[in-house]
């Protein structure tokens, strides 16, 4: 093996001469122990390495050596379920062999060499086979089925292949290509800087449900699309990523934890294997890849671990998957590459961060996408990408933000003020956007009701609305505003409170499926307007605000999403309440007769007391009139 | 092989460069022996071909560039770590300071640590009773949890430190805790404080303290927290012991940091901290946790002054982004003579959700802070209106709620420092606030809880 010698080490930063005939990005191992880094720079034959282990007691005269190779993830059966550091070295089983903390030096492979994997062939002997065609497949967890793929840039006529048990490494299929046989594993490798090709990009514009109701409704994100969710700390990013993490309405879940807490992966870890999956009742787990590499870790690794992610993530795509990336946070990684350029005297830009930050960070982003995936049989796939940025102080003037928001087309924006006030998720309503409304409408509209953007629009206005009210208040207080207005900040309120405040540790309330929010949506805007005519025609709107059905819209949310048809009853009780409220209920008996039949007894006595009250409340208003 | 070298080029600052070494190691332990035979200690930054340039730690007074001999040790700085330590007193870097003897080390460690395996980690859910309501009730501490006090110039913090550290404990049995205090730059009396508030509760044989004071070297103070972290994490997982570690000041650390930093003339950061300061700072604070496994625990109480009470200052911004949510103080309510000063709405405990609720606290506990904090906060609204507009103008609702919101900070918040309630007297303390307000308003909390204890009350109705 060739190797050079050390002539400087700072920090995270190692200068090698004897280089000569090392590229760009290769990986090298540093010094006797064997500390895996990577080329950043050349000059003559001296590189710059950024070593991804901690350095100290390395210094000059020891020696590099070199690998040839560039920096390369492991892509095959083994990597749902797993948790890799931030070059894909297993951190379980690195547990297991060197005990509770990270020593360095440590040479694991990324997948599991021992396992056995039941291999289906797709194609028979004679085939012609070309780059990205599925050869075979291999059940990986409940959830996936793992799809070996041809690796790119091998193409010939099939000689044989294998059905039955194997290892990642044995030989399951040999190729008769134009240079002679080449014989194929289930384990592929991809150097993690280089995206993984494709046939043909689509444009994203199919929903990634996330049962979110502020983002589904007013923010959704499209399959294939990118998001970021800036905010202060304590404004509840991370909750955020895990929720998108547990409930998007993906194939497979790929989770960085990129230079953030270790009790957070440790959560992650915790949680995931509980949760099940809404969609097919299956632990979540089973469609998860994490990458940690916690802010303790060492920093270049940092740097690396988005790459990792995305690559892993490129890899599922390309079978055809829905596949979604979560970067908590992005910021990290920036930092990461602050410090290694820092340390290699460039000239800085912004903030100190490198001139090149906003285009490596378009560049990660640009990989997400919707995607005709090379070779047969034809498939499409998905990469969505969702970075959280923890900008200095909120301030989202900060460098990081700004590179991100300009390639970005979600924004969600996290807002500490809303955090204080508990109300979560923290996103502005205001401020956020999403450029996928337009694109997704037509297919959430008919999904779920064809009514469901206007109903989202008509909410968006009401909230819209309040903030100008509000700062009407703020100057002259509430009582000088005309019935109207208020009952408009009502409304909004009641957007705000029983709609768009979602409890991530609710066992009901943590996800709401399409179906859900629309009722919900269209229950509090059927209420509002409801008022709104009965103030027109006559009722006082401290009797509207009084009203019991008001309880019954607050605790929407914690219906099951197999009894959320009671929604549609709380309506018929807006419909009757109001009456009430306007004809002092007397019209209403009849009907009343008429459902009570169908009705359980215990609906029917809260309903008479109700119109006890309703009644009662008529009286005293017009007492007042 | 140990060598001595002579060579050295320059001295600026806290540093010094030396050339023609051979042989020198990244971070590397190093002794100066200056002209009059005092011995100074340091550590390699940067090594450049034959050139090392070595951060003192004792600060460069008495360096001369003639007679100085630099020797290098051949290994990175290790401590020696014993059960022993237990009621010592140790300057910043691990030497006896209170006249006792030399410690006979069980163990000799590196005193920067190797990062937790994040499969290694135990996620952290045990309830830590402080005794103090808006911290139990509200932004409740788990064991193996990092909590920073954020303070300010003039505010009550480290009496809040004294009284957590007197009071907390784990429901259901006696478990063997101590302390490790690393004192950063803060000055004698309130080292003082801290060490009488120990005796007279009985505590200071169960803690080891670390004090580098505002006249001790500042450099040293880039080492205290890992000093301190070192001996916390042989006490913990190794001998079992559940660690509370309290580091005052943070502030402190990270200006000795940037002093460093500027020496090397690094390219800076915000308000000219280094870069790295958040790697930095979380390559102390991620030390604290629990392991699967061990018995021992680590939980982490920085406690850091803001400059100008900014929350965005880089020292506390940097903090709230690595540790578990953050205890605020506010000038405000210490100004209304409401003490501990802690502003609930602000301050935030991330692990609370998994170490609260039945067989913990009390099932009622997650839906009960969560009205009080809305309760609250609409209370704070309605106050900030009445200021402009005078209590006439609020609605019938809005009064009650600014009541209740006064009744919160002087019943609930406002308590004595020796005052240590239960977290039965917390939780029920809070129902009996919240019932000031109709139970319609009640949105945050399911309806058995508010029949089970809204409804509910054994004495004071009527």
């Amino acid at each position: 093996m060739r190797k050079g010698e050390i002539i400087k080490v700072s920090g995270p930063l190692v200068v090698a001469k004897g280089m000569t005939g090392s590229k760009m990005y290769d990986v090298v191992r540093v010094s006797e122990e064997r500390l895996v880094g990577e080329i950043i720079e050349l000059s003559g034959d001296t590189a710059s390495i950024q070593v991804y282990e901690n350095t100290s007691g390395i210094g000059p005269g020891e020696p590099v050596y070199m690998t040839d190779h560039p920096l390369f993830v492991e892509l095959g059966p083994g990597l749902i379920e797993s948790i890799f550091d931030g070059i894909q070295r297993p951190l379980d089983i690195i547990r297991d062999q060197t005990g509770d903390n990270i020593s360095r030096g440590i040479e694991i492979p990324a997948l599991e060499r021992d396992i056995k994997w039941h291999f289906k062939p797709l194609v028979k002997k004679g085939d012609v086979v070309k780059p990205g065609d599925i050869i075979g497949e291999v059940k990986e967890t409940v959830l996936v089925i793992h799809k070996i793929m041809m690796p790119h840039h091998t193409e010939g006529k099939v000689k044989t292949i294998k059905q039955g048990e194997f290892l990642v490494t044995d030989t399951i299929c040999e190729v008769e290509t134009k240079n002679g046989v080449v014989s194929l594993t289930m384990l592929q490798r991809w150097p993690v800087r280089q995206p993984r090709p494709y046939k043909e990009r689509l444009a994203p514009t199919v929903l990634l449900p996330t049962g979110q109701r502020i983002i589904d409704t007013f923010f959704p994100i499209a399959k294939g699309g990118t998001a970021c969710c800036p905010g202060p700390f304590g404004s509840g990013k991370t909750v955020i990523q895990h929720q998108l993490a547990k409930w998007a309405e993906a194939e497979i879940i790929v989770y960085i934890g990129c230079g953030e807490r270790g009790n957070e992966m440790t959560d992650v870890l915790m949680e995931f294997p509980k949760l099940k999956d809404p969609l097919s009742g299956e632990s979540l787990m089973k469609r998860t890849v994490l990458i940690a590499n916690t802010s303790n870790m060492p920093v270049a690794a940092r740097e690396a671990s988005v790459y990792t992610g995305i690559t892993i993530a490129e890899y599922f795509r390309d079978m055809g998957y829905s596949v979604a990336v979560m970067a908590d946070s992005t910021s990290r990684w920036a930092e990461a590459m602050r410090e290694i350029s820092g340390r290699l005297e460039e000239m800085p830009g912004e903030e100190g961060y490198p001139a090149y930050l906003s285009a490596k960070v378009s560049a990660f982003y640009e990989r997400a996408g919707r995607v005709k995936a090379m070779g047969e049989p034809k498939r499409q796939g998905a990469l969505s990408v969702i970075g959280a940025v923890s900008p200095p102080g909120g301030d989202l003037s900060d460098p990081v933000v700004q590179a991100t928001l300009r390639v970005v087309k979600v924004f969600w924006s996290l807002e500490d003020k809303l955090a204080y006030q508990r109300h979560f998720p923290a996103i502005s309503w205001l401020n956020s956007y999403s450029l996928y409304v337009d694109d997704v409408s037509e297919e959430i509209n008919k999904k779920v009701g064809k009514d469901f953007t206007d109903l989202s629009k008509e909410a968006m206005r009401l909230l819209e609305q309040e903030a100008e009210l509000q700062e009407i208040v703020r100057l002259i207080g509430v009582d000088a505003l005309s019935p109207e207005d208020k009952l408009i900040l009502e409304g909004a309120r009641s957007l705000r409170e029983d709609f768009l405040h979602q409890n991530a540790f609710h066992e009901v309330d943590t996800y709401a499926s399409l179906k859900k929010q629309y009722m919900m949506l269209s229950a509090c805007l059927f209420n509002y307007n409801k008022a709104r005519n009965a103030l027109a025609r006559g009722a006082v709107f401290s009797d509207i605000i009084k009203m019991e059905v008001r309880e019954k819209i607050a605790r929407m949310r914690y219906l099951p999403e197999t009894e959320i048809d009671k929604i549609d009853k709380i309506k018929d009780e807006i419909v009757k309440g109001f009456d009430r409220l306007i004809k002092g209920g007397k019209i209403q008996e009849k009907k009343e007769e008429a459902e009570q039949d169908k009705k359980e007894k215990v609906e029917e006595a809260a309903g008479e007391e109700n119109e006890k009250k309703n009644t009662k409340g008529t009286k005293e208003s017009r007492e007042e009139k | 092989m140990i060598k001595e070298y002579s060579s050295i080029l320059n001295v600026a600052g806290p540093l010094l460069l030396v050339e023609g070494v051979k042989d020198v190691k990244y971070e590397e332990l190093v002794e100066i022996y200056t002209g009059s035979g005092e011995k100074k200690r340091g550590r390699v930054l940067e090594v450049d071909k034959d050139k090392a340039l070595v951060q003192i730690f004792e600060g460069s007074t008495g360096i001369d560039v003639q007679n100085c001999r630099v020797r290098f040790l051949a290994r990175t700085l290790h401590i020696g770590v014993s059960e022993d330590m237990l009621g010592r007193i140790f300057d910043g870097l691990g030497r006896p300071k209170d006249g006792g003897p030399e410690i006979i080390p069980e163990a000799m460690l590196d005193i920067n640590g190797a990062p937790i395996n994040p499969t290694a980690r135990n996620y952290p859910d045990e309830f830590i009773q402080t005794g103090i309501s808006s911290i139990d009730g509200i932004n409740t501490l788990v064991r193996g949890q990092k909590l920073p006090i954020f303070s300010g110039s003039g505010l009550p913090h480290n009496r809040l430190a004294a009284q957590i550290v007197r009071q907390s404990r784990v429901l259901g049995g006696e478990e063997e805790f101590a302390v490790v205090f690393g004192a950063m730059g803060i000055t004698f009396e309130e080292a003082n404080f801290f060490i009488q508030d120990f005796t007279k509760s009985g505590a200071l044989e169960r803690v080891v303290l670390f004090l580098n004071l505002a006249d001790n070297p500042a450099i040293e103070r880039v080492s205290t927290p890992r000093v301190a972290f070192t001996v916390a994490e042989y006490l913990a997982f190794e001998k079992g012991l559940h660690i509370l570690v309290v580091l005052s000041d943070m502030t402190n650390y990270a200006e000795a940091l940037r002093e460093i930093a500027a020496a090397r003339k690094e390219i800076p950061g915000r308000r000219g901290y280094p870069g790295y300061l958040y790697t930095d700072l979380a390559s102390v604070y991620e030390r604290s946790g629990r392991i699967k496994g061990k018995k021992g625990s680590i939980t982490l109480i920085p406690i850091l002054s803001m400059p100008e009470d900014d929350k965005t200052h880089p020292i506390p911004d940097l903090t709230g982004y690595i540790t578990e949510g953050q205890i605020i103080l506010s000038r405000s309510l210490y100004r209304k003579k409401i003490s501990p000063p802690i502003d609930v709405q602000q301050s935030l405990s991330r692990l609370k959700d998994k170490g609260i609720g039945k067989g913990k606290t009390r099932e009622d506990h997650a839906d009960l802070f969560n009205q009080l904090i809305a309760c609250y906060a609409r209370g704070k609204e309605a106050a900030e209106l009445s200021v402009i507009l005078g209590e006439a103008a609020l609605s019938d609702l809005d009064k009650i709620y600014l009541k209740f919101s006064q009744a919160f900070e002087e019943k609930y918040i406002l308590q004595g420092e020796d005052e240590n309630r239960t977290i039965e007297q917390t939780l029920n303390l809070g129902w009996d606030l919240l019932r000031q307000v109709p139970r319609s308003e009640m949105k945050r909390v399911r309806e058995e809880y508010l029949q089970r204890y809204y409804d509910h009350t054994d004495d004071t109705e009527k």
